[in-house]
């Protein structure tokens, strides 16, 4: 991949602007260009962008990084473009003699404008995020389209190969190719169906980052604050600022509020409970919060509104009896529309803190996830203190349940405990 | 699995709650309901309002449907269960129950129309 190629190149000028600017102006090259051109062609987009990071590279490797580095880089990425574009006009003949004359430079223009930019990222998230491909490539290709993320950090994200990376993106490509799909917003009345595909990805890409078992937590970080990023853009424009976008922006500010408490410098997770509140940010509980009263404006309780309350709750540490009332009540709503295992055992947990073990014991008995490793470690948290012999019991089938190292290593401090 | 629906029957002819009684049994429901769906037992619900028309045969309309009979229907919930046993077990545990008067009817789903959107 030439982009990374590049990359190499500049780590001798600049470690922080260059990576940073390389990521944002890929992805508005690509995704200016790909609307330009169409989805067919968007190959010859990323062959574009990443052509003129190319020249970008061996000019200013020579020259230093030029005062505008942005104009420098649009500057070359449109001359390419015209280029390609006579090129592709001439070979196919789409343009008389006669009219190639005066329409030249209207036809060819490339409008790398903040306003274009900005529409073609929006019409883009929702070409690329079509339930044509599976859940996993929109991931994939969002990250390499409009965040620009190179081929080695979305398979470190994925814990995966670079070669299994470039197979699911050639491949969701080609079947978006073959869906004959447009770069464009969809109509009103299939709006918030195709919302919802939207959402459902960036709140996946947002899950990527916050629980992935990737150590690099810079990548982590990054998946993050991407998926916010690309919400803000639904929540900034009119058509698509929906009480459900805002709920899940609010949603993913109030988690990633604790990013830097729940890590700690070898990439090892801290459990809630052990973590420095200090290191909570105010800002985003704060942003949060801003977001989930905008939510709230109309009738819709979308699963997003459920979870932001929970979340919004996660985000005071004190342990009252109001928080676990309030926490009980949203899960069992949430249940309601949106069943998933971990919201079932979550919700008998609230349920242990708002009412009783006794109470939380008897209803997770009945959950039946008994091929879960979280429902065995939710046993044995629940029977903790109440029977020493039972909670050892499921802490160690957790134990032999559990995949990664860090789940393992949280569940045997919980048998040390005991 | 099997699709039942849980019939709410309530005694009209005890006293309206107050909102904070309300809300006391509104919290208890959900309680009981979420119990329900964190088995992924809960299929859907349908929540009644209070007023109501009832039509006789005559063309006899009645305002609110509680004239002349002592119960009236305050909504219900559909559930999937393998079995009776399992759909009653799961019905058990309703708070409507601790009221006097009140009752909830087990009904396994045998067909279903619906309107394609």
């Amino acid at each position: 991949m030439p982009l990374l190629a590049c990359r190499g190149l500049f780590t001798m000028q600049s470690a922080e602007l260059i990576p940073h600017l390389f990521r944002t102006e890929y992805s508005k090259i690509v995704t200016v260009l790909g609307k330009r051109f169409g989805f067919a062609q968007i190959e010859i987009a990323e062959d574009i962008a990443s052509e003129t990071f190319l020249t970008a590279a061996q000019t200013w490797g020579i020259n230093g990084v030029p005062a505008n580095a942005t104009a420098w880089l649009y500057s070359v990425a449109k001359n390419k473009a015209k280029n390609y574009l006579q090129r592709d006009n001439l070979f196919t003949g789409k343009i008389t003699a006669e009219l190639k004359d005066f329409a030249d430079e209207e036809i060819l223009e490339i409008d790398l404008s903040p306003q274009n930019i900005n529409d073609s990222q929006l019409q883009m998230m929702f070409a690329i995020c079509h339930p044509a491909i599976s859940p996993e490539s929109q991931i994939a290709l969002s990250l390499r389209i409009l965040c620009g993320f190179g081929i080695e950090e979305i398979a470190d994200a994925f814990l995966t190969g670079k070669e299994t990376i470039n197979k699911r993106l050639f491949r969701a490509k080609e079947k978006l190719r073959e869906a004959q799909i447009s770069i464009e917003l969809p109509a009103d009345a299939e709006m918030d169906v195709r919302l919802s595909t939207v959402l459902t990805t960036i709140y996946l890409l947002f899950n990527e980052g916050y629980y992935s078992i990737s150590q690099n937590k810079t990548v982590r970080k990054e998946l993050c604050l991407e998926a916010m990023r690309l919400c803000t853009m639904l929540v900034e424009n009119p058509g698509t600022n929906k009480a459900q976008v805002n709920a899940l922006l609010a949603l993913m500010c109030f988690h990633a509020s604790r990013f830097d408490a729940r890590v700690d410098d070898a990439g090892e997770l801290i459990l809630y409970e052990d973590q420095d509140t200090d290191l909570w940010s105010t800002d985003l509980v704060g942003k949060g919060g801003y977001f989930l009263t905008r939510a709230a404006s109309g009738n819709q309780l979308s699963k997003y509104h459920l979870e932001a309350g929970i979340a919004y709750w996660n985000t005071q540490k004190a342990d009252t009896q109001e928080k676990w009332e309030h926490i009980l009540q949203l899960y069992n709503h949430l249940l309601q529309i949106a069943y998933s295992p971990i919201a079932a055992l979550n919700r008998t947990y609230a349920l242990s803190k708002a009412k009783s073990k006794s109470e939380a014991i008897a209803e997770a008995e009945k959950l039946n996830l008994t091929n879960n490793h979280f429902y065995f470690a939710l046993l044995g948290e629940l029977y903790t203190g109440v029977d020493p012999e039972k909670a050892e019991t499921n802490f160690k089938i957790a134990l032999s349940l559990a995949k990664t190292e860090a789940n393992k290593m949280a569940i045997q401090r919980k048998i040390n405990k005991l | 699995m099997d699709k039942f629906v849980l019939l709410f029957r309530m005694d009209n002819t005890m006293q309206t709650p107050s909102p904070e009684q309300l809300e006391v049994y509104m919290k208890q429901y959900h309680d009981w309901v979420g119990g329900i769906a964190a088995q992924n037992k809960f299929s859907g619900g349908i929540g009644l309002s209070t007023e109501g028309r009832v039509l006789l045969p005559n063309n006899v309309i009645t305002d609110g449907p509680y004239a002349e009979i002592k119960e009236t229907i305050a909504g219900f919930i559909t559930i999937k269960a393998k079995d009776f046993d399992e759909a009653v077990s799961l019905a058990k545990g309703c708070p409507m129950l601790k009221g006097e008067g009140n009752s909830v009817e087990v009904r396994k789903i045998s067909g279903v129309h619906n309107k394609e959107d």
